[in-house]
């Protein structure tokens, strides 16, 4: 391809001060121009408007500014435990995700017989919402579900997964839920980059009598590190909108901080409160996003 | 494996034979078996949840009132299903759904396919911060919109209508496909339209003729994810209704009074078209994610 520009296209996360060095040509400016304008006024009209005025909401009150909103959402006895489980959620459940899903795309590397059938299954649980990740989990949780059919036909006690009073048990229903729905997700991502890695690195690490933890710490996941970069930002700032799978599995038991504004919203009808725990929300992911991006650009950009 | 062949090479005919080392044979066989086995496992708990719902839903409230449910098909009806088609808002919603789904998909590829070659194939001034843009767009929590859009929606009257749901979801799904798009477009040669040029194509013509048929598969592939997202959104689109709910929102808005067959029938109902996009798209996949997130 002659096109100069076709690296940078490719990369679609520019540099900020990079300077161009052609002079753009007249003609095609004015094209594209008026090609991307529609987005561009969409864009603003539906997200920068919102915004706006979301965070107008969210400091609005009867009589100006005020900061009684936030208050309001901190003294709501579900707020801080719907942090809570939002957070360990996130905590517990990402590094599952990525030890699953990296074995998962390395089985698929190796192309066992049936391979592409694996592929279909293991990518199924990406078109799935967590709305009916929760109900297809609960089928298995609930009281008289299918874990406790087990249970029962090998002569043990039925446990009630889903009970206010077993937190245990709640949480490890919304997590394997969540692993389930969720994983597939890095799982692709991870086999995309794989497939960008030319065999040869590996072949050669090989050669030279690397094993294969080795070869898998040493030039595999170095080399999958934009991949892993990406699935990460990506499945974190996902990871804080879960919301419909704890409240299909245990209602009101296992609150998670859009759940909550949900409630403020339909439930309790303060729409200030809601667009409060919305702006946390965002607050939250874009200041991960930006640690994350941080944190893995110092430690690619250290010497080697 | 060369291991084994210059072992061969190198003895010579008169000596006996050397004993043949079988250990990296059976290495490797052992090897293809647990890579079996490590892919039936995952298999098994990425597929028996969604045969579980399948089974769930397809049997009659009687049994699944049983105690120790049965693992096997045994007891087929069509009774829970039924019901739950039946109930309040759930074909209203289906058909929304499916409308809502259709309206988001042609919004954003007619705002989304001209964006998507004009970063393809345009080094115009500002495409690195447009880029930025759309990637911090596609990072935006839902629910960031959602609050304030219904009030907005209030204010203009769009409140509680299809094509409020249709704008929240164009909004989210534009900058996936503004990116797909243009890594669609990328894959085009630029030397197949400019011969297009040459032999007397307008602009527009060299596009709709010879690019677009190159690009229909990739551009079918983004139209299929933008349709999986809106029907599975299900924040925005309760916050966004209250009559013209979604499939996926009415089920949530009735979760809490509904009896466990509703749920499982809704459930599996959300699940199915999961299985169909999944089974077109997944060529597609690791072409989608791989050249556009990063």
């Amino acid at each position: 391809m002659a096109a100069p520009d076709a690296p940078a296209a490719a990369r679609p996360r520019p540099r900020p001060a990079a300077p161009r060095g052609r002079p753009p040509r007249k003609s095609s400016t004015s094209a594209a121009m008026l090609l991307i304008a529609p987005s561009i006024v969409f864009m603003t009209l539906l997200f920068g408007w919102p915004m706006v005025s979301g965070v107008l909401q969210a400091f609005g009150g009867p009589e100006g500014l005020t900061t009684a909103n936030f208050s309001r959402m901190a003294q709501d006895p579900y707020f801080w435990s719907s942090v809570g489980n939002t957070l360990l959620l996130i905590v517990v459940m990402i590094p599952i995700q990525f030890v699953l899903a990296l074995a998962m795309a390395l089985l698929i590397r190796a192309k066992p017989r049936g391979s592409s059938v694996y592929f279909y299954i293991w990518a199924i649980p990406l078109a799935v919402s967590d709305l009916a990740a929760g109900l297809v989990w609960l089928t298995v949780f609930t009281d008289r579900g299918y874990l406790n059919s087990v249970l029962a036909s090998v002569g043990m006690e039925p446990v009630s997964w889903l009970a206010y009073d077993n937190y245990a048990s709640m949480f490890m229903a919304v997590l394997i839920a969540e692993v389930w729905r969720a994983t597939s997700l890095v799982f692709v991502i991870v086999v995309a980059g794989l497939q960008s890695i030319p065999k040869d690195y590996e072949e050669a690490a090989s050669v030279f009598g690397a094993g294969f933890w080795d070869r898998l710490f040493h030039v595999t996941l170095p080399l999958l590190r934009p991949s892993l970069q990406t699935a990460l930002i990506l499945r974190t700032i996902l990871a804080f909108q879960t919301f419909a799978v704890a409240l299909a599995l245990t209602g009101q038991n296992f609150p998670l901080v859009v759940g909550e504004t949900y409630r403020w919203y339909t439930g309790l009808q303060d729409a200030n409160v809601a667009s409060a725990l919305a702006l946390v929300v965002m607050a939250v992911s874009m200041v991960t996003a930006i640690g994350y991006l941080k944190l893995l650009r110092d430690q690619s950009e250290a010497p080697r | 494996m060369s291991h084994a062949t210059t072992n061969k090479t190198t003895s010579p005919e008169s000596r006996p034979q050397p004993e043949v080392d079988r250990r990296p044979l059976a290495r490797q066989r052992r090897n293809r078996i647990l890579l079996q086995v490590g892919c039936v496992l995952i298999t098994l708990f990425m597929a028996l949840p969604i045969y579980l719902i399948a089974l769930s839903a397809t049997s009659s409230r009687a049994a699944l009132q049983e105690f120790p449910l049965s693992f096997i098909p045994n007891n087929f009806s069509l009774e829970t299903m039924e019901t739950f088609l039946q109930s309040t808002g759930i074909l209203g919603g289906l058909i929304n759904s499916i409308q809502v789904g259709i309206f988001t998909l042609l919004l954003s590829l007619i705002i989304g396919v001209p964006a998507g070659y004009a970063v393809a194939r345009f080094a115009f001034p500002g495409r690195d911060p447009y880029q930025l843009f759309l990637l911090f767009t596609r990072a935006l929590p839902i629910v960031v919109l959602s609050v304030p859009l219904a009030q907005l929606f209030l204010q203009t009257g769009l409140y509680d209508s299809i094509l409020a749901v249709v704008l929240l979801h164009t909004a989210l799904a534009l900058p996936t496909t503004i990116l797909i798009t243009s890594s669609v477009f990328l894959g085009v040669p630029r030397d197949v339209e400019e011969a297009a040029r040459i032999f007397g194509c307008s602009p527009v013509q060299a596009f709709l003729k010879v690019v677009m048929p190159m690009a229909i598969p990739g551009i079918a592939a983004a139209s299929i994810f933008t349709f999986v997202m809106s029907w599975n959104e299900v924040l925005g689109a309760s916050i966004l209704t209250l009559n013209q709910r979604t499939l996926p929102a009415q089920v949530l808005s009735s979760l809490a009074e509904s009896p466990l067959a509703y749920r499982f029938a809704g459930g599996f109902l959300l699940v199915v078209p999961a299985l169909i996009f999944i089974f077109f798209m997944r060529r597609y996949l690791t072409n989608m994610w791989g050249s556009t997130i990063r």
